[in-house]
């Protein structure tokens, strides 16, 4: 099953993936052989079988709704890029 | 002999006694990674004086004589580094983590830190723990402390290297598709994948969250049993971690068939065409062995086996589009500048993402994208059903299940060169125990012609680590390929 070029680069773009034109080639001809590979998972008829989503399945555990102790603000921004009056600094979302 | 040559039972003894201290037992290893690292690259941070100041601790507490003190007290520990240390970089072997400081340590990792281990610091991985080789490290490969033209394995080669060449007594890796496994049988090791939620993955930075587990490198199953047992165990902090009690480990063997009554499968899928014929060999041999220690060997089939590999190919990368999405230059790691945050997000995880780590996210953005996900990741899932369930029949009529981890020896460095497909193949052994999430502990059973390891591996139901400890402890008590010492320098 071989993916098209408009295909890779719709995939980068939901991955916010910036390729060069090489690149998008590379992964093109590679990701094909590796979708023709999975292909063969379409012989087998599940249409009976459940999904297996989690070893164990079962409910998310809750705990009490009680506020504790966490990480500060200080050491969440040590590792920020950019940072500004104690806050995370990026350039702007809209144009 | 050296006190890197000392067995974790030797250290210990010597240790209580009084004989040797910590801080003496942490410099051995200290002067071992100086000397040899160099060329092995097992480690991507040390921290030398962090390590001497928790062995000074640890000696202390000793001869103040802390009642409850566990085994563990003073002994060095290497840390893959996909799993947080506060105080230590965590690059996941990827420049979109270069310079990142964690500000919180892992549970697990917490644990032994608990229990008074010394971390001597993080080894290589590939990145994101995504290879079987440890050349998909964003830092340089790891060599093969066996022969230095090969691989360790991967992706937590630098772990298993470490062990090997004799750098660390004990360390941590991750599994998600055979990751502890491989390359423990690459290096000649012992090596524990423990059964999904068995051990927190709070702190374990996050591949395929349905299939990943911490695991625990030694040089002996007791080794590995003693580190797991240390590490194991529920934790708040992780919502897939379960709780269930973990039998006290019996390291006691009885008379001349201490397997008497022990049922392992050696299924049929896992012996197929391909195999390199010395591991298909040592493996068997090491079945005869464990039949002559009193185990009943039944045939067995896991009729899905073959299609672990493309399901594994669906739902790890899957997950790990999700997960690898918060690595976008915003909150921490390096930032490529740009005009707008989309410019961010799409220039730094485009140039600081490696190749495998690329693909992956591409294949599991593809794999849940509209119009797709049914026939790809839908699919995938109700096949993993039928994998486990092979597994839960299987468990039915044996113990343990047993078979080569890989189907062949540590090949050369560069050797899959840019055939990605044929790299993926290396893992068809390994990937059906993360895929039903059951226990797996791989350790030496040979030698190829070339002098690299060959590992078997066991396999066993959910929850059932303490008994494949001991089947492997009792084929240790009566061989001695995990003894044999890898000669530096061999290419």
């Amino acid at each position: 099953m071989s993916l098209s070029l408009k295909e890779v680069e719709h995939i980068a773009r939901l991955a916010r993936l910036e390729l060069t034109e090489d690149e998008k080639e590379r992964y093109r001809v590679q990701l094909s052989a590796i979708l023709e590979h999975v292909a063969r998972l379409q012989e087998l008829d599940t249409a009976s079988i459940p999904p297996t989503t989690s070893i164990f399945g079962g409910d998310s555990p809750l705990r009490a709704d009680q506020p504790r102790p966490g990480l500060t603000p200080e050491a969440l921004l040590a590792n920020a890029p950019e940072q500004e009056k104690s806050q995370f600094k990026i350039p702007p979302v809209f144009e | 002999m050296s006190l890197t040559d000392l067995s974790l039972p030797q250290a210990q003894s010597l240790l209580q006694k009084g004989e040797l201290s910590s801080r003496e037992l942490t410099q051995a290893h200290l002067e071992r990674i100086a000397a040899l690292d160099g060329e092995i690259h097992a480690f991507l941070h040390v921290d030398a004086e962090a390590a001497l100041a928790q062995a000074g601790e640890a000696d202390r507490m000793r001869r103040v004589g802390a009642t409850h003190a566990s085994p563990l007290l003073g002994i060095p520990l290497a840390v893959k580094d996909v799993l947080t240390v506060e105080g230590m970089p965590c690059t996941c072997g990827s420049k979109i983590l270069e310079g990142y400081r964690p500000p919180f340590t892992a549970t697990a990792v917490q644990k032994l830190k608990d229990a008074g281990m010394v971390i001597l610091g993080k080894t290589n991985t590939d990145e994101f723990a995504m290879g079987s080789s440890t050349e998909n490290s964003a830092y340089g490969v790891t060599h093969n402390p066996w022969n230095f033209d090969h691989v360790p394995g991967g992706s937590s080669g630098g772990s298993a290297a470490a062990v090997a060449a004799r750098m660390s007594p004990l360390a941590l890796g991750s599994d998600t598709g055979g990751s502890v496994r491989q390359p423990a049988s690459f290096c000649g090791v012992t090596g524990l994948k423990p059964t999904y939620g068995r051990v927190s993955r709070y702190g374990l930075v996050a591949y395929g969250s349905s299939l990943d587990s911490v695991g625990a490198f030694g040089r002996s199953a007791r080794e590995v049993g003693e580190l797991f047992a240390a590490m194991a165990g529920h934790d708040p902090l992780d919502a897939t971690s379960q709780d269930v009690p973990l039998p006290a480990l019996d390291w006691r063997l009885n008379g001349e068939r201490p397997l008497g009554g022990v049922r392992i499968g050696v299924p049929k899928e896992y012996f197929i065409d391909g195999i390199q014929a010395e591991v298909e060999n040592a493996v068997r041999a090491a079945i005869a062995q464990m039949e002559s220690l009193g185990a009943e060997i039944h045939p067995v089939s896991l009729a899905h086996t073959q299609f672990a590999l493309p399901v594994y190919y669906l739902i790890a990368p899957a997950e790990a589009s999700a997960n690898l999405a918060r690595f976008d230059g915003i909150r921490y790691g390096p930032r490529v500048s740009g005009q707008t945050m989309w410019d961010v997000f799409t220039k730094t995880r485009g140039e600081k993402f490696g190749d495998e780590a690329t693909r992956r996210i591409m294949l599991g953005t593809y794999a849940l994208s509209a119009g797709y996900y049914d026939a790809f990741y839908g699919q995938a899932q109700k096949v993993r059903t039928l994998i486990k369930r092979d597994f839960e029949q299987v468990f039915e009529q044996v113990d343990a299940i047993a078979c080569p981890v890989a189907p062949t020896t540590a090949f050369k460095i560069g050797a899959h060169g840019d055939d990605p497909l044929a790299m993926y193949l290396e893992d068809v052994f390994s990937l059906p125990a993360n895929l039903a999430g059951v226990p797996g502990l791989a350790f030496p059973v040979g030698f190829d012609g070339a002098g690299l390891p060959i590992g078997m591996q066991l396999m066993g139901p959910h929850f059932g680590e303490a008994g494949l400890l001991r089947m492997a402890h009792a084929y240790q008590q009566a061989t001695d390929w995990h003894l044999m010492k890898a000669e530096m320098g061999q290419r």
